[in-house]
Protein backbone atom coordinates (compact mmCIF):
# COMPACT_ATOMS: atom_id res chain seq x y z
CA UNK A 1 0.00 0.00 0.00
CA UNK A 2 1.14 3.53 -0.75
CA UNK A 3 0.67 5.69 2.28
CA UNK A 4 0.43 9.46 1.98
CA UNK A 5 3.37 11.19 3.60
CA UNK A 6 2.56 12.97 6.91
CA UNK A 7 2.55 16.39 5.24
CA UNK A 8 -0.18 15.29 2.89
CA UNK A 9 -2.60 14.06 5.54
CA UNK A 10 -5.89 15.63 6.48
CA UNK A 11 -6.71 19.06 5.15
CA UNK A 12 -3.95 19.03 2.55
CA UNK A 13 -5.43 15.96 0.91
CA UNK A 14 -8.87 17.54 0.74
CA UNK A 15 -7.40 20.75 -0.69
CA UNK A 16 -5.50 18.78 -3.33
CA UNK A 17 -8.56 16.78 -4.28
CA UNK A 18 -10.63 19.94 -4.59
CA UNK A 19 -8.01 21.55 -6.82
CA UNK A 20 -7.80 18.47 -8.97
CA UNK A 21 -11.54 18.32 -9.48
CA UNK A 22 -11.62 22.02 -10.41
CA UNK A 23 -8.90 21.50 -12.99
CA UNK A 24 -10.70 18.46 -14.39
CA UNK A 25 -13.99 20.35 -14.56
CA UNK A 26 -12.28 23.19 -16.40
CA UNK A 27 -10.86 20.77 -18.95
CA UNK A 28 -14.18 19.05 -19.48
CA UNK A 29 -16.15 22.18 -20.18
CA UNK A 30 -13.75 23.94 -22.50
CA UNK A 31 -14.73 23.63 -26.13
CA UNK A 32 -14.08 27.07 -27.56
CA UNK A 33 -13.86 25.80 -31.11
CA UNK A 34 -17.31 24.28 -31.25
CA UNK A 35 -18.93 27.70 -31.30
CA UNK A 36 -17.61 30.02 -33.99
CA UNK A 37 -19.13 33.03 -32.19
CA UNK A 38 -16.92 32.47 -29.14
CA UNK A 39 -13.76 33.01 -31.17
CA UNK A 40 -12.25 36.44 -30.49
CA UNK A 41 -11.01 37.13 -33.99
CA UNK A 42 -12.91 37.40 -37.23
CA UNK A 43 -10.49 34.94 -38.83
CA UNK A 44 -11.76 32.20 -36.54
CA UNK A 45 -10.58 30.12 -33.66
CA UNK A 46 -9.61 26.46 -33.92
CA UNK A 47 -8.15 23.55 -31.99
CA UNK A 48 -5.68 21.54 -34.06
CA UNK A 49 -5.23 17.93 -33.03
CA UNK A 50 -2.97 15.15 -34.24
CA UNK A 51 -2.43 11.43 -33.96
CA UNK A 52 0.45 10.11 -31.86
CA UNK A 53 3.15 9.56 -34.45
CA UNK A 54 5.82 11.98 -35.68
CA UNK A 55 4.63 12.61 -39.23
CA UNK A 56 1.09 13.46 -38.14
CA UNK A 57 2.31 15.80 -35.42
CA UNK A 58 4.55 17.48 -37.98
CA UNK A 59 1.61 18.05 -40.34
CA UNK A 60 -0.43 19.48 -37.47
CA UNK A 61 2.48 21.83 -36.69
CA UNK A 62 2.48 23.03 -40.32
CA UNK A 63 -1.28 23.73 -40.19
CA UNK A 64 -0.87 25.47 -36.85
CA UNK A 65 2.01 27.77 -37.91
CA UNK A 66 0.31 28.76 -41.17
CA UNK A 67 -3.03 29.51 -39.51
CA UNK A 68 -1.42 31.53 -36.72
CA UNK A 69 0.41 33.60 -39.36
CA UNK A 70 -2.99 34.30 -40.93
CA UNK A 71 -4.32 35.69 -37.66
CA UNK A 72 -6.41 32.67 -36.68
CA UNK A 73 -6.60 31.93 -32.96
CA UNK A 74 -5.06 28.44 -32.69
CA UNK A 75 -4.93 26.02 -29.78
CA UNK A 76 -2.54 23.08 -30.30
CA UNK A 77 -3.70 19.72 -28.97
CA UNK A 78 -1.16 17.39 -30.59
CA UNK A 79 -0.35 13.77 -29.91
CA UNK A 80 -3.90 12.83 -28.86
CA UNK A 81 -3.65 9.14 -29.68
CA UNK A 82 -4.92 6.76 -32.33
CA UNK A 83 -7.79 7.49 -34.70
CA UNK A 84 -10.15 5.61 -32.39
CA UNK A 85 -9.35 8.20 -29.70
CA UNK A 86 -9.26 11.46 -31.66
CA UNK A 87 -12.13 10.82 -34.08
CA UNK A 88 -14.86 11.13 -31.41
CA UNK A 89 -13.23 14.43 -30.32
CA UNK A 90 -13.41 16.03 -33.76
CA UNK A 91 -16.89 14.62 -34.28
CA UNK A 92 -18.19 16.57 -31.29
CA UNK A 93 -16.03 19.61 -32.07
CA UNK A 94 -13.61 19.66 -29.13
CA UNK A 95 -10.96 19.40 -31.85
CA UNK A 96 -11.57 21.24 -35.12
CA UNK A 97 -8.76 20.22 -37.50
CA UNK A 98 -6.81 16.96 -37.85
CA UNK A 99 -4.36 16.02 -40.62
CA UNK A 100 -5.83 12.77 -41.95
CA UNK A 101 -5.02 10.10 -44.53
CA UNK A 102 -8.07 9.71 -46.74
CA UNK A 103 -7.85 5.94 -47.46
CA UNK A 104 -7.53 4.81 -43.85
CA UNK A 105 -10.10 7.34 -42.63
CA UNK A 106 -12.53 5.80 -45.11
CA UNK A 107 -11.88 2.14 -44.35
CA UNK A 108 -11.38 2.41 -40.60
CA UNK A 109 -14.09 4.91 -39.63
CA UNK A 110 -16.53 5.75 -42.39
CA UNK A 111 -17.09 2.60 -44.45
CA UNK A 112 -15.27 -0.57 -43.46
CA UNK A 113 -16.33 -2.38 -46.63
CA UNK A 114 -15.37 0.33 -49.09
CA UNK A 115 -13.38 -0.78 -52.12
CA UNK A 116 -12.63 2.76 -53.36
CA UNK A 117 -8.96 2.98 -54.29
CA UNK A 118 -8.13 6.11 -56.30
CA UNK A 119 -7.88 9.51 -54.60
CA UNK A 120 -11.04 10.73 -56.38
CA UNK A 121 -13.09 7.67 -55.46
CA UNK A 122 -11.92 7.67 -51.86
CA UNK A 123 -12.71 11.36 -51.40
CA UNK A 124 -16.13 10.96 -53.03
CA UNK A 125 -16.92 8.10 -50.65
CA UNK A 126 -15.71 10.18 -47.69
CA UNK A 127 -17.77 13.22 -48.67
CA UNK A 128 -20.83 11.00 -48.92
CA UNK A 129 -20.17 9.09 -45.71
CA UNK A 130 -18.89 11.62 -43.15
CA UNK A 131 -21.34 12.98 -40.57
CA UNK A 132 -22.84 16.40 -41.44
CA UNK A 133 -20.60 18.26 -38.97
CA UNK A 134 -17.41 17.00 -40.60
CA UNK A 135 -15.85 17.50 -44.02
CA UNK A 136 -12.57 16.95 -45.78
CA UNK A 137 -10.77 19.84 -47.45
CA UNK A 138 -8.64 19.42 -50.60
CA UNK A 139 -6.32 16.42 -50.60
CA UNK A 140 -2.62 16.99 -51.08
CA UNK A 141 -0.69 14.84 -53.51
CA UNK A 142 1.43 13.66 -50.55
CA UNK A 143 0.73 10.04 -49.68
CA UNK A 144 1.80 7.90 -46.77
CA UNK A 145 0.71 4.58 -48.22
CA UNK A 146 2.02 1.07 -48.75
CA UNK A 147 4.22 0.74 -51.80
CA UNK A 148 6.47 -1.63 -53.70
CA UNK A 149 9.96 -0.31 -53.00
CA UNK A 150 13.27 -1.71 -54.28
CA UNK A 151 16.82 -1.24 -53.08
CA UNK A 152 19.17 1.18 -54.81
CA UNK A 153 21.42 -1.64 -56.05
CA UNK A 154 18.49 -3.51 -57.60
CA UNK A 155 17.08 -0.33 -59.15
CA UNK A 156 20.44 0.53 -60.72
CA UNK A 157 20.98 -2.97 -62.04
CA UNK A 158 17.57 -3.05 -63.72
CA UNK A 159 17.29 0.63 -64.71
CA UNK A 160 14.35 1.36 -62.43
CA UNK A 161 13.65 4.93 -61.34
CA UNK A 162 10.98 6.60 -59.25
CA UNK A 163 8.93 7.06 -62.42
CA UNK A 164 8.98 3.30 -63.17
CA UNK A 165 5.77 1.38 -62.54
CA UNK A 166 5.26 -1.74 -60.46
CA UNK A 167 4.37 -3.33 -63.82
CA UNK A 168 8.04 -2.98 -64.85
CA UNK A 169 8.87 -5.69 -62.30
CA UNK A 170 6.77 -8.27 -64.16
CA UNK A 171 9.62 -9.75 -66.25
CA UNK A 172 11.88 -9.87 -63.16
CA UNK A 173 9.39 -11.11 -60.56
CA UNK A 174 10.10 -14.82 -60.95
CA UNK A 175 13.62 -14.27 -59.58
CA UNK A 176 12.60 -11.82 -56.86
CA UNK A 177 12.14 -12.33 -53.13
CA UNK A 178 9.44 -9.92 -51.94
CA UNK A 179 9.32 -8.86 -48.29
CA UNK A 180 6.41 -7.49 -46.31
CA UNK A 181 4.36 -7.92 -43.15
CA UNK A 182 3.26 -11.52 -42.48
CA UNK A 183 -0.37 -10.85 -43.50
CA UNK A 184 0.81 -9.73 -46.94
CA UNK A 185 0.26 -13.20 -48.40
CA UNK A 186 -3.48 -12.93 -47.74
CA UNK A 187 -4.12 -9.17 -47.79
CA UNK A 188 -6.04 -8.28 -50.96
CA UNK A 189 -3.76 -5.36 -51.90
CA UNK A 190 -0.49 -7.13 -51.15
CA UNK A 191 0.78 -10.37 -52.76
CA UNK A 192 -2.65 -11.33 -54.25
CA UNK A 193 -3.29 -7.75 -55.44
CA UNK A 194 0.13 -7.39 -57.04
CA UNK A 195 -0.51 -10.60 -58.93
CA UNK A 196 -3.99 -9.56 -60.04
CA UNK A 197 -3.19 -5.97 -61.00
CA UNK A 198 0.37 -6.25 -62.30
CA UNK A 199 0.84 -9.96 -63.02
CA UNK A 200 3.68 -10.31 -60.50
CA UNK A 201 4.44 -13.84 -59.32
CA UNK A 202 7.40 -13.62 -56.97
CA UNK A 203 9.97 -16.38 -56.51
CA UNK A 204 9.12 -16.31 -52.81
CA UNK A 205 7.70 -14.14 -50.07
CA UNK A 206 9.63 -13.33 -46.91
CA UNK A 207 7.48 -12.40 -43.89
CA UNK A 208 9.12 -9.40 -42.17
CA UNK A 209 7.50 -6.46 -40.31
CA UNK A 210 5.31 -3.41 -40.99
CA UNK A 211 7.86 -1.33 -42.89
CA UNK A 212 9.99 -1.40 -39.72
CA UNK A 213 13.68 -2.03 -39.00
CA UNK A 214 13.60 -5.66 -40.17
CA UNK A 215 12.15 -4.77 -43.57
CA UNK A 216 14.64 -1.92 -44.03
CA UNK A 217 17.57 -4.14 -43.08
CA UNK A 218 16.42 -6.92 -45.43
CA UNK A 219 16.29 -4.42 -48.32
CA UNK A 220 19.69 -2.96 -47.43
CA UNK A 221 21.27 -6.44 -47.26
CA UNK A 222 19.61 -7.72 -50.39
CA UNK A 223 17.89 -10.52 -48.44
CA UNK A 224 14.81 -9.26 -50.29
CA UNK A 225 14.98 -7.25 -53.50
CA UNK A 226 11.59 -5.58 -53.19
CA UNK A 227 9.40 -4.93 -50.17
CA UNK A 228 6.18 -3.34 -48.97
CA UNK A 229 7.49 -0.06 -47.52
CA UNK A 230 5.45 2.97 -46.40
CA UNK A 231 6.09 5.83 -48.82
CA UNK A 232 7.32 8.29 -46.20
CA UNK A 233 9.80 5.93 -44.50
CA UNK A 234 12.94 8.09 -44.03
CA UNK A 235 15.27 5.35 -45.30
CA UNK A 236 13.75 5.78 -48.76
CA UNK A 237 15.64 9.08 -48.71
CA UNK A 238 18.73 8.10 -46.71
CA UNK A 239 19.35 4.73 -48.46
CA UNK A 240 18.13 5.86 -51.89
CA UNK A 241 15.48 3.14 -52.11
CA UNK A 242 13.27 3.50 -55.16
CA UNK A 243 9.49 3.49 -54.73
CA UNK A 244 7.67 2.31 -57.85
CA UNK A 245 4.57 4.01 -59.19
CA UNK A 246 1.21 2.34 -58.62
CA UNK A 247 -0.92 3.59 -61.56
CA UNK A 248 -3.63 0.96 -60.99
CA UNK A 249 -4.11 1.94 -57.32
CA UNK A 250 -3.40 -1.55 -56.02
CA UNK A 251 -2.68 0.13 -52.68
CA UNK A 252 -5.56 2.47 -51.84
CA UNK A 253 -4.83 6.20 -51.87
CA UNK A 254 -3.56 7.65 -48.58
CA UNK A 255 -3.43 11.34 -49.41
CA UNK A 256 -2.76 13.75 -46.56
CA UNK A 257 -6.10 15.53 -46.27
CA UNK A 258 -7.34 17.93 -43.56
CA UNK A 259 -10.40 16.59 -41.73
CA UNK A 260 -12.28 19.55 -40.26
CA UNK A 261 -15.21 20.31 -37.98
CA UNK A 262 -17.43 22.43 -40.25
CA UNK A 263 -18.92 24.92 -37.71
CA UNK A 264 -15.39 26.07 -36.77
CA UNK A 265 -14.33 26.88 -40.34
CA UNK A 266 -13.92 30.33 -41.90
CA UNK A 267 -12.82 31.11 -45.44
CA UNK A 268 -9.39 32.19 -44.13
CA UNK A 269 -8.92 28.79 -42.53
CA UNK A 270 -10.05 26.68 -45.48
CA UNK A 271 -8.05 28.80 -47.96
CA UNK A 272 -4.89 28.48 -45.88
CA UNK A 273 -5.23 24.70 -45.47
CA UNK A 274 -6.02 24.23 -49.17
CA UNK A 275 -2.94 26.28 -50.06
CA UNK A 276 -0.83 23.91 -47.93
CA UNK A 277 -2.38 20.82 -49.55
CA UNK A 278 -1.68 22.28 -53.00
CA UNK A 279 2.06 22.42 -52.22
CA UNK A 280 2.51 19.22 -50.19
CA UNK A 281 4.02 16.28 -52.13
CA UNK A 282 5.17 12.82 -51.05
CA UNK A 283 8.79 13.82 -51.70
CA UNK A 284 8.38 16.99 -49.61
CA UNK A 285 6.72 15.07 -46.78
CA UNK A 286 9.47 12.45 -46.89
CA UNK A 287 12.06 15.21 -46.66
CA UNK A 288 10.57 16.83 -43.54
CA UNK A 289 9.90 13.42 -41.96
CA UNK A 290 13.58 12.63 -42.43
CA UNK A 291 14.58 15.98 -40.92
CA UNK A 292 12.59 15.19 -37.78
CA UNK A 293 13.06 11.41 -37.45
CA UNK A 294 16.65 10.98 -38.65
CA UNK A 295 18.24 14.39 -38.04
CA UNK A 296 16.19 15.11 -34.90
CA UNK A 297 15.21 18.62 -35.97
CA UNK A 298 12.38 20.05 -33.89
CA UNK A 299 8.87 19.77 -35.35
CA UNK A 300 8.61 23.52 -35.36
CA UNK A 301 11.92 24.07 -37.17
CA UNK A 302 11.10 21.45 -39.83
CA UNK A 303 7.59 22.85 -40.33
CA UNK A 304 8.83 26.46 -40.56
CA UNK A 305 11.56 25.50 -43.05
CA UNK A 306 9.06 23.72 -45.29
CA UNK A 307 6.52 26.59 -45.17
CA UNK A 308 9.28 29.06 -46.04
CA UNK A 309 10.59 26.93 -48.92
CA UNK A 310 7.07 26.71 -50.34
CA UNK A 311 6.43 30.45 -49.88
CA UNK A 312 3.54 29.85 -47.49
CA UNK A 313 2.60 31.95 -44.44
CA UNK A 314 4.22 30.89 -41.15
CA UNK A 315 7.60 30.06 -42.66
CA UNK A 316 10.84 31.10 -41.04
CA UNK B 1 -15.38 -21.03 -29.31
CA UNK B 2 -12.75 -21.94 -26.78
CA UNK B 3 -9.02 -21.89 -27.33
CA UNK B 4 -8.95 -25.67 -27.48
CA UNK B 5 -11.73 -25.84 -30.06
CA UNK B 6 -9.93 -23.28 -32.24
CA UNK B 7 -6.70 -25.19 -31.92
CA UNK B 8 -8.31 -28.56 -32.61
CA UNK B 9 -10.12 -27.38 -35.75
CA UNK B 10 -6.88 -26.06 -37.11
CA UNK B 11 -4.82 -29.10 -36.14
CA UNK B 12 -7.14 -31.68 -37.67
CA UNK B 13 -7.33 -29.95 -41.04
CA UNK B 14 -5.25 -32.03 -43.50
CA UNK B 15 -3.60 -29.01 -45.13
CA UNK B 16 -1.70 -28.35 -41.90
CA UNK B 17 0.18 -31.59 -42.48
CA UNK B 18 1.32 -31.04 -46.07
CA UNK B 19 3.97 -29.00 -47.85
CA UNK B 20 6.49 -26.32 -46.89
CA UNK B 21 4.32 -24.82 -44.15
CA UNK B 22 3.29 -28.15 -42.61
CA UNK B 23 3.47 -28.84 -38.89
CA UNK B 24 6.19 -31.49 -39.32
CA UNK B 25 8.46 -29.07 -41.20
CA UNK B 26 7.88 -26.25 -38.71
CA UNK B 27 8.39 -28.64 -35.80
CA UNK B 28 11.74 -29.82 -37.14
CA UNK B 29 12.87 -26.23 -37.72
CA UNK B 30 11.77 -25.35 -34.20
CA UNK B 31 13.66 -28.29 -32.72
CA UNK B 32 16.68 -27.27 -34.78
CA UNK B 33 16.69 -23.70 -33.39
CA UNK B 34 16.17 -25.05 -29.87
CA UNK B 35 18.85 -27.76 -30.11
CA UNK B 36 21.57 -25.57 -31.62
CA UNK B 37 20.93 -22.71 -29.19
CA UNK B 38 20.91 -25.03 -26.19
CA UNK B 39 24.09 -26.79 -27.32
CA UNK B 40 26.01 -23.54 -27.75
CA UNK B 41 24.71 -22.16 -24.45
CA UNK B 42 25.76 -25.40 -22.69
CA UNK B 43 29.21 -25.29 -24.30
CA UNK B 44 29.70 -21.82 -22.86
CA UNK B 45 27.93 -22.10 -19.51
CA UNK B 46 28.84 -25.63 -18.34
CA UNK B 47 32.66 -25.24 -18.39
CA UNK B 48 32.40 -21.74 -16.93
CA UNK B 49 30.06 -22.90 -14.16
CA UNK B 50 32.29 -25.90 -13.33
CA UNK B 51 35.38 -23.71 -13.28
CA UNK B 52 34.07 -21.01 -10.96
CA UNK B 53 32.23 -23.58 -8.84
CA UNK B 54 35.37 -25.68 -8.38
CA UNK B 55 37.73 -22.83 -7.54
CA UNK B 56 35.00 -20.84 -5.82
CA UNK B 57 36.43 -17.65 -7.28
CA UNK B 58 34.28 -14.90 -8.77
CA UNK B 59 31.08 -16.84 -8.09
CA UNK B 60 29.33 -13.91 -6.47
CA UNK B 61 30.10 -11.61 -9.40
CA UNK B 62 29.17 -14.20 -12.04
CA UNK B 63 25.87 -15.14 -10.41
CA UNK B 64 24.85 -11.51 -10.01
CA UNK B 65 25.90 -10.44 -13.49
CA UNK B 66 24.03 -13.43 -14.91
CA UNK B 67 20.92 -12.59 -12.97
CA UNK B 68 21.00 -9.04 -14.29
CA UNK B 69 21.63 -10.51 -17.76
CA UNK B 70 18.31 -12.35 -17.46
CA UNK B 71 16.58 -8.98 -17.75
CA UNK B 72 17.78 -8.52 -21.35
CA UNK B 73 14.58 -8.40 -23.43
CA UNK B 74 14.83 -11.24 -25.93
CA UNK B 75 12.77 -9.61 -28.66
CA UNK B 76 14.66 -6.33 -28.29
CA UNK B 77 17.95 -8.17 -28.61
CA UNK B 78 16.68 -9.92 -31.73
CA UNK B 79 15.81 -6.62 -33.44
CA UNK B 80 19.16 -5.18 -32.36
CA UNK B 81 21.03 -8.14 -33.89
CA UNK B 82 18.98 -7.91 -37.11
CA UNK B 83 19.67 -4.19 -37.42
CA UNK B 84 23.39 -4.63 -36.63
CA UNK B 85 24.22 -7.81 -38.53
CA UNK B 86 21.38 -8.30 -40.98
CA UNK B 87 19.12 -11.29 -41.44
CA UNK B 88 21.37 -14.26 -40.71
CA UNK B 89 21.19 -17.26 -38.40
CA UNK B 90 22.67 -14.97 -35.73
CA UNK B 91 19.31 -13.15 -35.61
CA UNK B 92 17.64 -16.04 -33.80
CA UNK B 93 20.73 -17.75 -32.37
CA UNK B 94 22.05 -14.82 -30.32
CA UNK B 95 18.92 -14.05 -28.28
CA UNK B 96 18.22 -17.74 -27.64
CA UNK B 97 21.78 -18.44 -26.46
CA UNK B 98 21.66 -15.34 -24.26
CA UNK B 99 18.40 -16.63 -22.82
CA UNK B 100 19.73 -20.14 -22.15
CA UNK B 101 23.05 -19.29 -20.52
CA UNK B 102 21.86 -17.94 -17.11
CA UNK B 103 19.96 -21.01 -15.82
CA UNK B 104 22.71 -23.41 -16.92
CA UNK B 105 25.52 -21.25 -15.56
CA UNK B 106 23.94 -20.42 -12.20
CA UNK B 107 22.76 -23.97 -11.52
CA UNK B 108 26.09 -25.51 -12.47
CA UNK B 109 27.96 -23.04 -10.29
CA UNK B 110 25.61 -23.49 -7.31
CA UNK B 111 25.68 -27.28 -7.71
CA UNK B 112 29.46 -27.54 -7.73
CA UNK B 113 30.09 -24.82 -5.13
CA UNK B 114 27.56 -26.41 -2.82
CA UNK B 115 29.27 -29.81 -2.57
CA UNK B 116 29.83 -30.77 1.07
CA UNK B 117 33.38 -29.61 2.08
CA UNK B 118 33.87 -32.82 4.10
CA UNK B 119 33.33 -34.84 0.95
CA UNK B 120 35.99 -32.80 -0.83
CA UNK B 121 38.38 -33.14 2.10
CA UNK B 122 37.93 -36.89 2.03
CA UNK B 123 38.62 -36.97 -1.70
CA UNK B 124 41.77 -34.88 -1.30
CA UNK B 125 42.83 -37.14 1.57
CA UNK B 126 42.59 -40.09 -0.80
CA UNK B 127 45.09 -38.25 -3.03
CA UNK B 128 42.75 -37.05 -5.76
CA UNK B 129 43.97 -34.34 -8.14
CA UNK B 130 41.84 -31.26 -8.92
CA UNK B 131 40.69 -32.91 -12.13
CA UNK B 132 39.72 -36.15 -10.37
CA UNK B 133 37.98 -34.23 -7.60
CA UNK B 134 35.91 -32.36 -10.21
CA UNK B 135 34.90 -35.36 -12.29
CA UNK B 136 34.62 -38.04 -9.60
CA UNK B 137 33.09 -36.04 -6.76
CA UNK B 138 31.83 -32.57 -7.60
CA UNK B 139 30.12 -33.21 -10.96
CA UNK B 140 28.30 -36.40 -9.85
CA UNK B 141 27.05 -34.70 -6.69
CA UNK B 142 26.02 -31.58 -8.61
CA UNK B 143 24.31 -33.48 -11.43
CA UNK B 144 20.72 -32.98 -10.19
CA UNK B 145 21.18 -29.20 -10.17
CA UNK B 146 23.07 -29.16 -13.48
CA UNK B 147 20.27 -31.15 -15.10
CA UNK B 148 17.71 -28.79 -13.61
CA UNK B 149 19.57 -25.86 -15.18
CA UNK B 150 19.63 -27.54 -18.59
CA UNK B 151 15.95 -28.44 -18.31
CA UNK B 152 14.96 -24.88 -17.37
CA UNK B 153 17.01 -23.52 -20.26
CA UNK B 154 15.46 -26.02 -22.68
CA UNK B 155 11.91 -25.01 -21.67
CA UNK B 156 12.79 -21.31 -21.96
CA UNK B 157 14.31 -21.80 -25.39
CA UNK B 158 11.64 -24.06 -26.85
CA UNK B 159 8.95 -21.59 -25.83
CA UNK B 160 10.91 -18.56 -26.97
CA UNK B 161 12.20 -19.96 -30.29
CA UNK B 162 8.88 -18.63 -31.63
CA UNK B 163 10.60 -15.26 -32.03
CA UNK B 164 12.67 -16.62 -34.92
CA UNK B 165 9.52 -16.07 -36.97
CA UNK B 166 9.60 -12.34 -36.30
CA UNK B 167 12.37 -11.57 -38.81
CA UNK B 168 11.07 -14.08 -41.35
CA UNK B 169 12.62 -17.37 -40.24
CA UNK B 170 10.61 -20.56 -39.73
CA UNK B 171 9.72 -22.67 -36.73
CA UNK B 172 6.41 -22.98 -34.95
CA UNK B 173 6.40 -19.23 -34.25
CA UNK B 174 5.43 -18.75 -37.93
CA UNK B 175 1.89 -19.89 -37.07
CA UNK B 176 1.60 -17.42 -34.20
CA UNK B 177 3.06 -14.42 -36.06
CA UNK B 178 1.25 -15.12 -39.35
CA UNK B 179 -2.00 -16.04 -37.61
CA UNK B 180 -2.04 -12.86 -35.54
CA UNK B 181 -1.20 -10.73 -38.57
CA UNK B 182 -4.09 -12.12 -40.58
CA UNK B 183 -6.64 -12.55 -37.74
CA UNK B 184 -6.53 -16.32 -38.16
CA UNK B 185 -6.95 -17.29 -34.51
CA UNK B 186 -7.24 -20.99 -35.21
CA UNK B 187 -3.71 -20.90 -36.57
CA UNK B 188 -2.48 -18.94 -33.52
CA UNK B 189 -4.16 -21.33 -31.08
CA UNK B 190 -3.06 -24.42 -32.99
CA UNK B 191 0.54 -23.22 -33.20
CA UNK B 192 0.57 -22.34 -29.51
CA UNK B 193 -0.89 -25.75 -28.62
CA UNK B 194 1.85 -27.55 -30.56
CA UNK B 195 4.49 -25.51 -28.70
CA UNK B 196 2.91 -26.34 -25.32
CA UNK B 197 2.91 -30.05 -26.16
CA UNK B 198 6.51 -29.80 -27.34
CA UNK B 199 7.54 -28.09 -24.09
CA UNK B 200 5.86 -30.87 -22.06
CA UNK B 201 7.63 -33.54 -24.11
CA UNK B 202 10.97 -31.83 -23.55
CA UNK B 203 10.23 -31.62 -19.85
CA UNK B 204 9.55 -35.37 -19.80
CA UNK B 205 12.73 -36.12 -21.74
CA UNK B 206 14.81 -34.19 -19.22
CA UNK B 207 13.16 -35.95 -16.30
CA UNK B 208 14.20 -39.21 -17.97
CA UNK B 209 17.75 -37.96 -18.61
CA UNK B 210 18.02 -36.97 -14.97
CA UNK B 211 17.20 -40.52 -13.89
CA UNK B 212 19.97 -41.80 -16.15
CA UNK B 213 22.52 -39.20 -15.09
CA UNK B 214 22.13 -39.09 -11.32
CA UNK B 215 24.47 -41.62 -9.67
CA UNK B 216 22.82 -44.50 -7.80
CA UNK B 217 24.54 -43.54 -4.54
CA UNK B 218 22.99 -40.08 -4.62
CA UNK B 219 19.53 -41.53 -5.27
CA UNK B 220 19.87 -44.01 -2.40
CA UNK B 221 21.06 -41.23 -0.12
CA UNK B 222 18.10 -39.05 -1.06
CA UNK B 223 15.71 -41.94 -0.38
CA UNK B 224 17.21 -42.84 3.01
CA UNK B 225 17.24 -39.24 4.20
CA UNK B 226 13.51 -38.87 3.72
Amino acid sequence: MLRPSPTLRGGAVIALAATASLVLAACGSSSPSSNPLSGGSSNGSVVIGSANFPENELLAEIYSLALKAKGVKVTDKFNIGSREVYYPEIKKGTVSIIPEYNGTLLTVIVDKNSTAASTTDVNAALTAGLPSTLEILNSSSAQDSDSVTVSQAFATAHHLTSSSSIADLAPLASSLVFGGPPECTTRSDCVPGLKKNYGLTFKSFSPLDESGPITIKALQDGTVQAADVFTTTPQIATDHFVTLQDPKFDFAAENVTPLVYKPAMTSTITDTLNAISAKLTTAGLLQIDTAVIVNHDSYQAAAQAWLKAEGLPGGA
Amino acid sequence: MSFLAFAWDWLKSPQQWQGQDSIQVRLLQHLGYTGVSLLIAALIALPLGLLIGHYRRGGFAVVNVTNIWRAVPTLGLLILVVVSFGLTFLSWLTPLVVLAIPPVLVNTYEGVAGVDPELKDAARGMGMTDWQLLWKVEVPVAIPLIMLGLRTAAIFVVATATIAAQPGFGGLGRYIIDGLASNNYGEVAGGAAVIVVLALVIQAVFVGLRRLAVPTGLRLQARSSR
